[in-house]
């Protein structure tokens, strides 16, 4: 299949860029691992499951009916194609070729045995963000999951992980899944947060670019309190508890540095614990073409483009923001890019107000970053017992010792003498927690595949048939 | 930060010949400082597949080095214990077609007679060796002295053994010497160190530190990658490679060349090499390159169709224009030693390369004749 434009992603920043691109007459083709549009953010449940009010577990419900129309009315002009349950694990740029000539490969799902192509001109990668995962004693127990996990699990299946839930971690996440899990009709029992409120005053001024945030928190703080649940800040779970299965959390409060006090731990029963520590951007695809990435994020200019002619990138990749700025990244993405393929530049004019939308959110994800870090010195509570890689079962003893004794210090050697991240996650997972354990920063990993990939699929150059 | 340290000898790149040129010479009583700009096994050593190969060599001097090599390998595995990953798990070269498999079946004749063990594989048996082989290839050799190391563990655990002082994260910036040209130290980007020997073992980066001390070693790199599968149960027990292999590690040209290498791990992945291009130290991903791994892969045994890749990897061979890597003495700057050179076969030639280096550094004779390894053999050819 050719395109003007592959659009890898289908949520907020990928759908606007679609939108705006196709309205602008570029032909556009939607790449998406999901088996519908929406992404993390706007996941729905599954048809059969007949939810009546799923609206109830979103806000900004209204925005998402705007972007579905809208994409429908492309799909049945035939501006957009959307293809659901495409895994990409590469683009390419293929060399050799004229200037603006990508392969995105793709595999089906949800088996991901079988390869799809898509050629294109252009490619604007809006590939999200995933958690963050700090590990703990005892966070390998059944029933431990992710606050993001919790969230999917309450968006799609309208399942929640257990009957009495501690939420727990850092970050603006938090609250939404507490308020949603509490409003499912589970018993919240703690929500600890580890990041001091002061921080949050403190960027009073960036936060207050966007106004309806704070309107919006305060709404989860009410909901909150009409469902009793206590909230603990400056804590932190120190330990999980329970043999086989998840039975009981301690808590313990933290100091200024953000190290635990001693003789403050305490017990709180559940059989369930969500956590989150922030998210990061899935930079993959971006690396392997050879964008350029700072800090972890995808670099763009003005209009989103990468230094990469053709790729441009939007939403998360290029820095966690959340939704409301991933459709304006997204949506400047899809003006510039309907320009840019025809020569022209984009109309300045036109975007102006979709420009201001973004600066104003990219200060409050900023404002939010510095009033939400991760918690310092997590690594103390991780004893050498505990699993902090779990594809490969590394305990935190074997990358001390890796560091200690065998002179590895950086990521890729504690990697190389533990096997650390070398698992099915490739250390998307366990990434930041083998850099912290071992005290070391974090290094950018290149994964030439963004996912496993069949070796027959990989030795076949796709016929033109395919492409 | 700057320090002033004084030893016996300076060892500059902790890889795996590094590694070996520490551990024999402070068994020889030296006193060793191992400099590396980067971590342990940062550079090729960190991203091979730790083969200790005999098969794929011709008779002659690097034949030669390979089989005591192994002897020294056999020894450190016993020593080391099982955190290197020493398998003696043998080689199995098969060939597709019966031209091929004359072809083979000379070789290995030449290499029986210069001491390498050789079992010839009929293609009817082909499967009692390697039971997961594509069927109606022509037959093949098993070559029962093949085996493989963790590379990076091995390198690490040799340091450690050695008691050589680890200075990791300094660069080398310039061999030191008197103003009649003999070896006073190095100088790096923390300070001086002293001593009369220094040895370059900076692998695909030799030729740079021996421009540092104003001689040519024009070690080039040539660009490999390696692809790695999700964990399997053992299904592929030796290293198995086609018989067109040997031709390209031979090769002159620039050009992408791959041949199938694929073999099982102690870990459970499955390494697929292994790609040859002369592209200088451009780290970018290749498509086509891994393309072809699997391609060949996938042709040897026909069961990894379904496998998945989980990453590849790349990395630079230190290769010299006559395949032959640099050990001994520079007769240009007294007290320079080289150690480098060993294009994909370093890891294999390490404890020989560093054992003959021990031997020279403590004025002993060495275990072999190291004149088709003379650092200076370019000389000429640059005049």
């Amino acid at each position: 299949m050719r395109t003007d434009l592959a659009v890898i992603g289908a949520g907020p920043a990928g759908l606007a860029a679609a939108l705006a691109a196709a309205a602008r007459g570029v032909r556009v083709t939607l790449v998406d691992a999901g088996p519908e549009a929406g992404g993390q953010f706007y996941r729905q449940p599954a048809a059969g499951l007949g939810a009546r009010r799923p609206g109830a577990l979103h806000h900004q419900w209204r925005t998402w009916k705007r972007l579905r129309e809208g994409l429908d009315r492309h799909i049945a002009a035939g501006r957009i194609v959307h293809l659901a349950d495409h895994h990409v694990w590469c683009v390419e740029r293929r060399s050799g070729h004229a200037p603006g000539d990508f392969a995105v490969h793709a595999l089906l799902g949800p088996e991901q045995n079988e390869p799809a192509v898509v050629r294109a001109t252009a490619v604007l990668l809006a590939t999200g963000g995933y958690e963050r995962v700090l590990p703990f004693p005892g966070w390998t127990l059944p029933g431990v999951v992710t606050a993001g996990g919790a969230q999917a699990m309450l968006k799609g299946g309208l399942v929640v992980p257990g009957q009495r839930v501690v939420v727990a971690g850092t970050g603006p996440l938090l609250l939404p899944v507490a308020t949603g899990l509490a409003a499912a009709g589970t018993t919240v029992a703690a929500l600890v947060e580890s990041a001091d409120p002061r921080l949050l005053a403190r960027q009073a001024r960036g936060l207050a670019a966007e106004p309806g945030k704070a309107v919006e928190a305060a709404g989860y703080g009410v909901r909150l309190l009409r469902h009793r649940v206590r909230v603990l800040v400056r804590h932190t779970v120190v330990e999980a508890h329970g043999t086989g299965r998840l039975t009981g959390v301690t808590v313990a409060s933290l100091d200024a540095d953000g190290r635990v006090r001693a003789g403050t731990g305490r017990r709180i029963p559940c059989d369930s614990l969500a956590v989150g520590h922030g998210m990061l951007p899935h930079t993959e695809l971006a690396e392997t073409l050879g964008c350029r990435v700072d800090g972890g994020r995808v670099h763009v200019d003005e209009e989103q483009r990468t230094d990469v002619p053709g790729v441009w990138a939007a939403g998360e990749a290029t820095g966690v923001g959340g939704a409301g700025l991933a459709l304006a990244e997204g949506h400047l993405a899809g003006r510039s890019i309907a320009a840019r393929l025809t020569g022209a530049r984009p109309d300045e004019h036109g975007g102006k107000r979709a420009a201001a939308s973004r600066a104003a959110l990219r200060r409050f994800a900023d404002a939010l970053d510095h009033a939400y870090p991760p918690r310092a010195h997590w690594a103390e509570q991780v004893t050498d017992e505990t699993v902090v890689c779990r594809c490969e079962e590394v305990r935190a003893g074997a990358v001390r010792e890796a560091v200690r004794d065998l002179g590895a210090g950086d990521p890729r050697t504690v990697k190389l003498l533990t096997r650390a991240g070398m698992g099915w996650c490739q250390g998307r997972m366990c990434g930041p927690a083998v850099a912290g354990v071992a005290g070391c920063p974090e290094t950018v990993t290149r994964r030439p595949f963004a996912r496993p990939v069949p070796l027959g699929v990989l030795a076949r150059e796709p016929g033109e048939g395919q492409v | 930060m700057s320090e002033r340290l004084t030893c016996d000898v300076v060892v500059v790149g902790a890889g795996m010949v590094g590694a070996a040129c520490a551990l024999y010479a402070a068994r020889a009583g030296l006193d060793v400082a191992l400099v590396d700009r980067g971590p342990v096994a940062g550079g090729t050593t960190g991203a091979g597949e730790g083969n200790l190969l005999v098969s794929d060599k011709e008779p002659g001097p690097e034949l030669q080095l390979a089989l005591f090599s192994l002897g020294l390998w056999a020894e450190l595995a016993k020593e080391l214990g099982p955190a290197v990953e020493y398998e003696a798990k043998g080689g199995v070269v098969v060939a597709a077609a019966p031209e091929g498999l004359t072809a083979l079946g000379d070789f290995a004749a030449g290499q029986r007679a210069a001491g390498v063990t050789t079992v010839e594989v009929a293609a009817d048996r082909l499967h009692d060796v390697e039971p997961y082989l594509a069927p109606g290839l022509a037959g093949g050799v098993l070559y029962p002295q093949d085996c493989q190391v963790m590379p990076a563990l091995a390198a690490a655990h040799l340091v450690r053994a050695s008691g050589a002082r680890l200075l990791s994260g300094r660069t080398v910036t310039e061999v030191l010497r008197t103003p009649r040209g003999t070896v006073l130290g190095v100088r790096t980007d923390r300070g001086v160190i002293h001593a009369p020997a220094v040895v370059n073992a900076a692998g695909t980066w030799g030729g740079e530190l021996a421009a540092t001390a104003g001689v040519r070693l024009p070690v080039l790199p040539r660009r490999g990658f390696v692809l790695v599968t999700e964990p399997l149960p053992r299904r592929v027990r030796h290293k198995v490679y086609a018989a067109d292999y040997v031709a390209d590690v031979a090769s002159d040209s620039a050009a992408l060349h791959t041949s199938p290498v694929v073999e099982g791990t102690a870990a459970g992945p499955v390494l697929i090499g292994a790609s040859r291009e002369r592209v200088g130290f451009d780290r970018s991903f290749s498509l086509p390159a891994v393309r072809a791994l699997a391609a060949g892969a996938t042709r040897l045994f026909p069961f990894l169709e379904r496998v998945r890749a989980m990453r590849s990897y790349l990395g630079f061979r230190p290769y010299l224009p006559d395949h032959l890597p640099a050990i001994g003495a520079d007769p240009r700057v007294p007290g320079l030693f080289h150690a480098c050179g060993h294009e994909g076969a370093g890891i294999g030639l390490a404890p020989g390369t560093g054992h003959l280096i021990a031997r020279l550094l403590s004025g002993g004779v060495p275990e072999l004749d190291l004149a088709p390894f003379r650092p200076e053999r370019f000389e000429r050819e640059a005049r």
